[in-house]
């Protein structure tokens, strides 16, 4: 077969695939697996929300949207983001509806980036934070956060990162993997290095409604923080609709006008039916949206007190869907550990690795399962840690 | 005592939950749930732990009819007393007193369509009160208790994503 190889753009081709994909092959050719490895809720998009789309459709709704969006879900979120945080978007010039925050990051960082520009992105976080800084042709530098500080990036971290050619620092709380939130006395002393290095802030806050004890910050609600951050947010996880794809972004009109740019000219536009499903969601969904969180509230304690109860030292995640137990002390690596767990107990979680360097020694538990299905998989968890000990103790006993 | 409402919401939901998972869930040590539901028993608030079961899955035929019933109310006791005689009867599934048109909505269940019209014509029509029945035979069960029987709705989620 002909090989096109030499004729790939060498960004593309050189880029690692996302470290997940390895693990999803093994785990789908795994029978009987409770998979604690995904990044989704369980939920069904509630029944109001579909009904809606449906009813939608029947009324011929099958057609382009303007580039920005439906104006009435642009006004939809600019009331709620006023209500929820009190920070005030125009919905005719700062807001953008995107096919899900991915497009949205995508097109932040296409419409900031200049060649050689760096972009400051603390890990471990989601997969595509680097590569589409990659793509956009800028540079992305990783800030390592770990447990001793609740896995929230320090200002003085993102001080000591900053050189002549750092435009943004990217913002992912409350986090994938690690579940941290970023409390508001950091934010607030990172908002000032931002401020004072005029770094460009895109806030990816797509998990603020699962935030447990304590109410979340939104970045562009803080002071002098509005006209420098792009907001992005969605409907994916609070009102469980990853798969109508539809996300937003907020802010500055010089950055929301050169993002349409891009849109239109790739996306033109989101789908109309998940538009129509979002303004349904932001109308009437806060109900059956405040009870998916009271149950993840509730799965997130459940699964804590399981892996303290195991031996498994677990920083307790705040906000999100996952716990990030630390898996270093059995003397497996995160990726031997999962492997092992998938043979041996058939449960799947992703290796820390998969979010970063500093991912190393941890793995990511979604919380996102039936109480059932958690409770089986932490039962294997147990027994699979438990031999992992005993196999280590005889050992070094014997050694 | 704050937490009894979740408590009994999770329960309500899925009874055979352990003591320790709703301890752990709800953060609360293990006797203490122990004690509230034993208080909560005690009190009433907990009736009965019970299953919701399709018994079409297993061969057996149940008939279910909803009896719409207008009662003479009487002097103090209201529909009370003639709601009573009605609920003692074990073919009766439930007793409601709605608005409307009618006064009692009845539950009866039985085996078959002639046993349930023979209870409505000979003991729940002749109770004294009871001004007249209408009797509606359930020909399929869609949602019970809230539990949809055939559940299309399956989980169709990729085993992982980032």
């Amino acid at each position: 077969m002909t090989s096109w190889t030499h004729a790939l753009n060498p960004a593309v081709r050189d880029m690692p695939p996302s470290g997940i994909r390895r693990f999803f092959d093994l785990v789908a050719a795994t029978k009987g697996v409770i998979s604690l490895g995904v990044g989704e809720p369980d939920f069904v998009t509630p029944w109001h929300i579909r009904e809606a789309c449906i009813y939608a459709l029947g009324r011929g709704y099958t057609r382009y949207t303007s580039n920005q969006g439906m104006p009435e879900l642009r006004q939809a979120i600019a009331g709620y983001l006023e209500e929820l945080y009190g920070v005030r978007y125009d919905p005719n010039r700062e807001i953008l509806i995107t096919v899900g925050v991915s497009e949205a990051l995508d097109l932040a960082l296409r419409a900031i980036l200049c060649p050689g520009d760096e972009v400051l992105i603390p890990e471990p976080c989601y997969v595509s934070y680097a590569p589409c800084t990659t793509l956009a042709g800028g540079v992305p530098v990783l800030l390592p956060t770990g447990p001793e500080n609740g896995f929230q990036v320090e200002a003085a971290q993102i001080e000591a990162a900053i050189t002549p050619h750092t435009k943004a620092l990217v913002l992912c709380y409350p986090n994938n993997p690690t579940g941290a939130v970023l409390d508001r006395h950091r934010l607030l002393e990172i908002a000032e290095v931002a401020r004072a290095r005029d770094l460009i802030v895109i806030s990816d806050e797509i998990y603020d409604r699962l935030t447990y004890d304590g109410e979340h910050t939104c970045v562009a609600a803080l002071p002098g923080m509005r006209e420098r951050t792009i907001l992005l947010n969605g409907f994916s996880k609070a009102y469980a609709m990853t798969g109508w794809r539809v996300g937003y972004a907020c802010g500055h009109p010089d950055f929301i006008g050169a993002m349409t740019k891009i849109h239109q000219y790739t996306m033109l536009c989101a789908p109309i039916t998940a538009q129509v499903a979002a303004l349904e969601a932001l109308k009437n969904g806060r109900g059956e949206m405040e009870k998916m969180v009271a149950q993840y509230n509730r799965r997130r304690r459940l699964v804590l007190q399981a892996f303290r109860e195991m031996g498994l030292p677990c920083f307790e995640p705040r906000g999100a869907f996952y716990a990030f137990p630390y898996v270093g002390h059995t003397g497996l690596s995160s990726e031997a550990f999962a492997e092992r767990l998938l043979q041996q107990e058939k449960v799947a979680v992703v290796p820390g690795t998969a979010f970063g360097p500093s991912g190393e020694g941890f793995i990511r538990c979604s919380y996102a399962a039936s109480v059932s299905q958690l409770s089986e998989a932490l039962q294997r968890m147990a027994r699979f840690v438990q031999r992992l000990t005993r196999a280590k103790v005889v050992s070094a006993a014997s050694g | 005592m704050e937490r009894d409402a979740e408590l009994l919401e999770l329960l309500e939901a899925d009874s055979r939950l352990s003591h320790k998972q709703l301890a752990d869930m709800l953060g609360m040590q293990e006797d203490q749930v122990a004690e509230r539901i034993r208080i909560l028993e005690e009190e009433g608030a907990i009736l009965c732990y019970r299953t919701v079961v399709n018994w079409e899955k297993v061969g057996r035929e149940k008939v279910y009819a909803f009896i719409k019933v207008k009662v003479m109310p009487q002097r103090d006791v209201g529909f009370d007393a003639v709601a009573e005689r009605i609920y003692r009867f074990p073919e009766v599934n439930s007793v409601y007193l709605v608005s409307g048109d009618y006064d009692l909505a009845v539950l009866v269940e039985g085996e078959s369509m002639k046993e349930v019209a023979h209870f409505v014509a000979t003991k729940l029509s002749t109770i004294e009160g009871v001004v007249s029945t209408s009797t509606h035979f359930v020909l399929k069960a869609y949602k019970q208790e809230g539990v949809i029987l055939e559940d299309t709705e399956k989980n169709k989620r990729l085993v992982v994503t980032p």
